[in-house]
């Protein structure tokens, strides 16, 4: 029964998944009309042959957009996790495998960044650093380093006093080996099913800091943008707003999916 | 024979407990007193005593795993090895037993992947198992196969001393003597010396030559194994046997 749900999830994440990524990365080399192309005959139309979603207050074509915004969102997102695991997994197995002074001292920063909310933390970087996409990626996997350190902390400390790891040590491993060839593939699983939950709130963070402005600046295209700039048209042009709207729902709903299928 | 390789002289171990928080006093609390005894060079000495009474934790100083001790321990032993207790505990479950195998070498040697591969099949074989365990991991080995695997493990860098902790109290007991044979077949072929820490009489009297009395971190008494089973000179000893049905 467990199985069969973790199957169901898989498929359906799957499913989810490759209608957001697939679309984002045909974008790279291909676009029904250019993204930025502005058809002013065609301001705000609605679903047709032509314009399968429709197009945007300017005439551009929603579905282009859609294509590579979302390829804009994955890409922020994927830097953002990277960012956060990489440095949480290294502060969090220092902190974890020492212990000690180390532990508090690193543990301590880290609850008082954990304090903040990530858009929060994000705004103070953006307001220091201006906006823009790699602002955007760097702020938000500050914000992440926080969950994953003590993730990777938890686990370490769990193994640390293993038998095989004092066996390591007596074949002659330093720390930094045992660190990260010995104990850290122990932690992937546990690491792995937190990536994708990270993943999913780097979406939701992105979409939402360019929803505010702060994010992607124009003329790039992200899911959080558009929304952003179909507020206005909500009543007259609903599908404008609609199917980001939608693309970020699926794509957030897949990765949670999958995330849930993976977990232990 | 005579060769003394490992000596421990005036061996004190306390550990400090920490009890409440971090400003308050620490508690000391002593796990070995004044423990000395020598090692010689080919035999293999038992370490008897009941549990919590600091075989581990000798074993574990002697290694050099548990830096907080004072007293002296000499040795000419460069890496002196371990067989831990738990064998479901002492391999990685994420690594190949190949990766098991050869860490120690890659550590320790600057052998070529081929004659590290080669050494592997050999020490595999050594211990009684095929080469086609090196692609397996250790969730798929049984109890005695994973203890023949740490003592590969061990065996690799050719140590001149071999720490045995309950190395078979957690088989039952057909593989307990199959890893006893095996252990002894390598103390004959290899000269191997063993240290072996166990808490049953039976078992140290089939493999050891010499044997020690460990009673609450202090050793109480120590001579061949015939002299110490048949005739006792400690209360300790005695009631020791006498529990053990000897």
């Amino acid at each position: 029964m467990k199985s069969k749900e973790k199957r169901f999830n898989f498929i359906c994440g799957s499913i989810l998944t490759a209608i957001v990524v697939i679309p984002s990365i045909i974008s790279l080399f291909y676009t029904p009309y250019s993204p930025e192309m502005m058809d002013a005959s065609s301001k705000l139309a609605g679903v047709s042959m032509q314009h399968l979603l429709g197009c945007d207050n300017f005439g551009r074509d929603v579905f282009s957009r859609i294509m590579v915004g979302s390829r804009m969102t994955l890409l922020i997102a994927c830097g953002t996790v990277f960012i956060g695991v990489f440095l949480g997994t290294i502060l969090g197995a220092a902190a974890g495998y020492f212990g000690g002074l180390l532990d508090e001292f690193l543990m301590r920063i880290n609850d008082a960044v954990f304090a903040f909310p990530s858009i929060l933390l994000a705004l103070v970087f953006i307001s220091l650093f201006g906006s823009g996409k790699y602002q955007v990626m760097i702020a938000l996997g500050i914000a992440f380093i926080p969950s994953y350190a003590r993730i990777v902390r938890g686990e370490f400390i769990k193994y640390r006093n293993m038998d095989y790891i004092q066996s390591a040590r007596l074949a002659g491993a330093g720390n930094f080996r045992i660190m990260f060839v010995h104990i850290l593939p122990n932690a992937f699983p546990v690491l792995l099913s937190s990536i994708m939950i990270g993943f999913n709130n780097a979406v939701l963070a992105e979409a939402s800091m360019s929803f505010l402005g702060i994010g992607v600046q124009p003329p790039d295209a992200s899911l959080g943008r558009m929304l952003s700039e179909a507020q206005t048209y909500i009543f007259s042009a609903p599908t404008f707003a609609l199917f980001p709207g939608i693309a970020i729902i699926m794509m957030v709903l897949g990765f949670s999916l999958l995330g849930e299928a993976w977990k232990r | 024979m005579d060769n003394i390789i490992l000596s421990v002289k005036n061996l004190n171990v306390t550990f400090a407990e920490q009890t409440g928080s971090v400003f308050s006093k620490r508690k000391e609390h002593s796990v070995l007193k004044d423990v000395s005894f020598s090692v010689k060079e080919g035999e293999i000495l038992g370490l008897l005593g009941e549990s919590g009474c600091g075989k581990s934790t000798l074993a574990k100083t002697i290694l050099g795993l548990n830096k907080q001790y004072s007293g002296e321990i000499l040795t000419s032993v460069t890496y002196p090895q371990m067989v831990f207790q738990d064998p479901y505990g002492s391999l990685n479950p994420s690594r190949t037993i190949r990766f098991h195998l050869m860490e120690p070498l890659k550590m320790r040697t600057n052998m070529s992947r081929a004659e590290m591969e080669e050494r592997s099949v050999e020490m595999i074989q050594k211990v009684g198992l095929t080469p086609e365990f090196l692609d397996r991991y250790p969730a798929e080995l049984s109890g005695g196969q994973r203890q023949r695997i740490c003592i590969a493990q061990a065996l690799m860098v050719q140590p001149q001393i071999l720490i045995a902790d309950e190395p078979v109290s957690a088989l039952d007991v057909t593989i307990q003597a199959q890893i006893l044979e095996l252990l002894s077949s390598l103390h004959k072929e290899m000269g191997l010396t063993i240290l072996f820490i166990s808490h049953d009489l039976r078992v140290v009297y089939q493999i050891c030559d010499r044997v020690m009395v460990m009673k609450s971190g202090q050793i109480v008494e120590s001579g061949p194994v015939d002299e110490v089973y048949f005739s006792p000179k400690e209360e300790y000893t005695k009631q020791l046997l006498s529990s053990a049905g000897i």
